[in-house]
């Protein structure tokens, strides 16, 4: 199953942020999406669940085919859309008033995808799947607030990938967190990548280079590069490109 | 600013003039004099209706509160019956209220379309400016016929069966005094919620709607919750309204004393309308006591649901008033 | 043994399409529901406040004339005859409100924000003032009845102002308050930079900066205050006269009202909604001057 995204272009009311975006994702693996800031990349990566369009004033042409399934076909409603495609944010957002199980719950409940000793068992492997389980599982009724950042962040993984979705969107996902539980993270990832298509928003090179498969540089809005991680950081084609990652802007 | 400020000591002292600490000392002590002046009327509203109430108190202590009878010929003062009507239209207004006015206040923030959200929002609070006395014109000359002849057949007719609704009916009642109620806390609490409501986090909606949920379910799991406490602040300061609302009821109730019963459609009366209606019959004595002490007792429940409400409101981070209320 | 459940109807040839189970028609209902009813409630909302401004246009604007203003109320409802004892007793009154309210408040306003900051005495002052804006005005009006009127043995013009005055405060010091601190610190240091007092900042720097958001706040305290009712009845009293001694009884426009509202005669209740559209185009116009003045709805950008 593969992602491809065909003459993507999302403003934000008049001004425009992405710039005509042809892009291919694969099946399995990781792809990181690097720019400086303001470059579109969460921009992007938020097109591709539909969640651009809830911002005032956000607006999107192209198309978005994920399983052979344009999702911005009219006939789509967004929500199904989001329902199937998992996402994660910079700053952890667990409900704080509810407990660790409820949060991870709150996906398949609400979509109606488990209930009972399968819904237990549905947050069971989804905690286990986010290297969260050993720590909570004695826990499970406590408030979410009561984590750490770096747990927080990876029950929010945990939430996503409750409702078993067909791809999982990161954006940022350790910028807010201390450097161990960034390790964490990027453990997780490279482990996730394995299962399923993860595209992960990073202004860090570095990261880029320990989880990413493939690497995509935007810049002011347009794609200027994609490539397989190590020969796109070892032999850039584009000089916008090479100039980005030795560090001439940022 | 501690930099600058002793720059500009020096500076001052350069240009001359020792007159400049007296001023400044004088201008502190006008200024706190007035805040003074504030806060002794505060206290001195408290003290002179206290003080002036001590003989009704001391005659009929607490039964000054159950006392069906207001009864200035044979000197037996009780505001039972001023209380009840307080309390049961207070209820009956937030009853409707608070589900109309929180209703509302979702709508303007995540339903209405964008270029009607703040004129909408407007003519909500515009509500709130009309003064009282023009609800109770409305109530007495208007809602009242059309509610004696109108609903509150209809009501007997199909909801007969609730006690509420059973026996004669009034244009004055407490149903009508109900009703203007509601319409004159429905911008508070409408207000109140919609400024608590625009303050959730993004990232508790954005939480909920990557997961896919529906609008209600975004509003159910990431709105509510969050502003839970605000609205509930909202609604406190509201019942506080409907509790010390005078004009308004006194011109919807009747005040005219009824048997009390469960029936909305009996005329009654409420500490306000007690004080409005007696306070120039009233003869020096255990008859002016009496009124001076409903007063009393408004003042503290209305201080009281204030105080509760502002504390519930102050923890969310807010604080109600200034240009909007 | 326990039987895992899994809800999920039998996959869809297309993994974003809806799944029409129960479940999901209850979730679409129970969106539009929310929709529906927040929608009806906003409408009823609305609908109240036109149907009022229209009602009482209707009923009022056939007896609004010059004579509304200038006459005296005619006896036992003979047509004819005027509020004026009434327009001028309010104009009065507000007038004393202000005179006693406005300073008071704005060197409150003053204090919360220059003086006062973050410190426990301000926090206190401030949970007064706020306290203070909670408290019904009728017993303003006792309070003033029991320490003037029933001292004096005589309703006065003056004490209506002086329970109108104590209404304003609340309203003037937080509004003052709120736009004072508004203004930019820098504006504060340069001047003191410069070698102004502190009292010269404040009174000839920030204040002025401020000007037109404290203008907007006593603009809202005077017309609340020329719409109350309460606290006049047992300090200003009414008078169907003009009258320009502050000592003896005033009349007010909402006093006239509430008097003529329940009178056996037609003809003082069609004055009864003169006057109530005059009260409302009073509260009309400030109302929007005010939005117009604040730039304009602000506070909803989400």
């Amino acid at each position: 199953m593969s992602i491809q995204v065909r003459n993507l272009n999302a403003w934000y009311g008049r001004s425009q942020a992405l710039y005509d975006i042809n892009l291919s994702f694969s099946s399995l693996g990781a792809t990181a999406v690097i720019g400086p800031s303001g470059c579109g990349k969460s921009t992007f990566v938020r097109c591709l669940n539909r969640m651009h369009e809830e911002v005032e004033g956000g607006r999107v042409q192209g198309e978005v085919v994920i399983e052979g399934v344009n999702i911005y076909a009219r006939q789509i409603q967004p929500m199904y859309v989001r329902r199937r495609i998992g996402m994660v944010f910079q700053r952890p957002n667990p409900i704080p008033t509810l407990s660790i199980f409820d949060n991870v719950a709150l996906g398949p409940r609400l979509n109606g995808l488990a209930r009972g000793a399968a819904l237990k068992e549905r947050v069971e492997r989804s905690l286990l799947e986010a290297a969260l389980w050993n720590e909570v599982k004695d826990r499970l009724g406590e408030a979410a607030a009561q984590l750490s950042g770096g747990q927080q962040q990876r029950l929010c993984i945990a939430r996503a990938l409750a409702i078993e979705p067909k791809v999982v969107l990161m954006d940022e996902p350790a910028s807010a967190l201390d450097p161990i539980s960034t390790f964490q993270v990027e453990e997780l990832i490279n482990q996730l990548k394995s299962s399923y298509p993860v595209i992960v928003v990073t202004h860090n090179m570095q990261q880029a280079g320990r989880i990413a498969d493939q690497t995509a540089f935007f810049l002011q809005g347009r794609l200027i590069e994609v490539g397989e991680t190590t020969k796109f950081f070892s032999h850039p084609a584009q000089k916008e490109t090479e100039d980005y990652i030795t560090g001439r802007f940022s | 600013m501690q930099q600058s400020l002793s720059g500009a000591r020096i500076v001052a002292r350069l240009l001359g003039g020792g007159s400049r600490r007296l001023s400044d000392t004088l201008f502190r002590g006008f200024t706190l004099l007035l805040v003074l002046v504030v806060v002794v009327v505060i206290a001195g509203v408290t003290w002179v209706l206290v003080s002036n109430s001590m003989p009704t108190i001391q005659t009929f202590g607490w039964s000054f509160l159950t006392n069906q009878a207001f009864d200035p010929v044979h000197n037996v003062f009780g505001v039972g019956p001023a209380i009840f009507g307080t309390l049961v239209t207070s209820a009956f207004a937030l009853i409707f209220a608070v589900p109309i006015g929180v209703g509302t206040a979702i709508f303007l923030v995540d339903f209405c379309p964008r270029p009607l959200q703040r004129p909408l929002a407007f003519i909500v609070e515009l509500l709130a400016a009309v003064p009282s006395i023009i609800y109770g014109l409305f109530a007495f000359l208007a809602l009242a016929p059309w509610l004696q002849s109108g609903l509150e057949p209809w009501l007997q007719k199909y909801l007969g069966f609730l006690p509420f609704f059973q026996g004669s009916f009034h244009g004055l009642s407490l149903l009508t005094a109900g009703v203007i109620l509601v319409i004159m806390v429905l911008p508070l609490i409408t207000s109140v919620s919609r400024e608590v409501i625009l303050t959730t986090p993004t990232a508790q909606r954005e939480a909920l709607l990557a997961l896919g949920a529906t609008r209600w379910e975004v509003i159910r799991h990431a709105v509510l919750p969050y502003a839970r406490i605000g609205i509930t602040g909202g609604v406190i300061l509201a019942l506080g309204r409907a509790l010390g609302e005078t004009m308004a009821v006194t011109l919807a109730i009747g005040n005219q004393a009824s048997p009390i019963g469960p029936s909305l459609f009996n005329t009654g009366y409420t500490l306000s309308s007690v004080i409005a209606n007696q306070f120039n019959e009233a003869t020096p004595g255990l008859f002016f006591s009496a009124v001076i002490e409903a007063g009393l007792l408004v003042f503290i429940i209305t201080l009281i649901t204030n105080i509760i409400a502002r504390l519930l409101i102050y923890s969310m981070g807010h604080r109600v008033g200034g240009l909007t209320t | 043994m326990s039987v895992l459940v899994e809800q999920q109807p039998p996959p869809a040839a297309n993994p974003f399409q809806a799944p029409r189970t129960a479940h999901n028609a209850r979730r679409r209902a129970s969106s539009i529901a929310i929709v529906v009813l927040s929608g009806l409630s906003t409408a009823f909302a609305v609908a109240v406040l036109l149907f009022l401004l229209v009602y009482v246009l209707r009923q009022g604007l056939p007896y609004i004339n010059i004579d509304l203003f200038t006459k005296i109320p005619t006896p036992n409802g003979e047509p004819g005859g005027g509020l004026g004892p009434s327009i001028q007793g309010s104009l009065i009154l507000v007038g004393l409100a202000s005179l006693f309210g406005i300073p008071l408040g704005l060197f409150v306003g003053i204090y919360l924000s220059e003086f006062g900051g973050r410190g426990a005495i301000a926090m206190g002052v401030r949970f007064l003032v706020d306290v203070l804006a909670g408290v019904p005005t009728i017993i303003f009006g006792l309070f003033i009845w029991i320490l003037v009127v029933v001292p004096q043995q005589s309703f006065s013009g003056l004490a209506g102002g002086l329970a109108l005055g104590i209404i304003m405060i609340p309203i003037v010091a937080r509004t003052s308050e709120e736009v004072l601190r508004l203004v930019p610190k820098e504006l504060r240091e340069a001047s003191l930079a410069l070698g102004a007092t502190e009292s010269r900042t404040i009174l000839r720097v920030v204040v002025p900066a401020a000007s037109s958001g404290i203008i907007t706040g006593i603009v809202l305290a005077m017309a609340r205050v020329a719409g109350e009712t309460a606290p006049l009845l047992m300090t200003a009293f009414g008078n169907p006269f003009f009258s320009a001694d502050i000592t003896r009884p005033i009349d007010a426009l909402p006093l006239r009202i509430f008097n003529f509202a329940d009178s056996p005669y037609q003809a003082q209740i069609n004055q009864a909604y003169a006057g109530s559209l005059v009260l409302i185009v009073l509260i009309l116009i400030t109302s929007f001057a005010i939005r117009w003045a604040t730039g304009g709805f602000k506070r909803s950008v989400r």
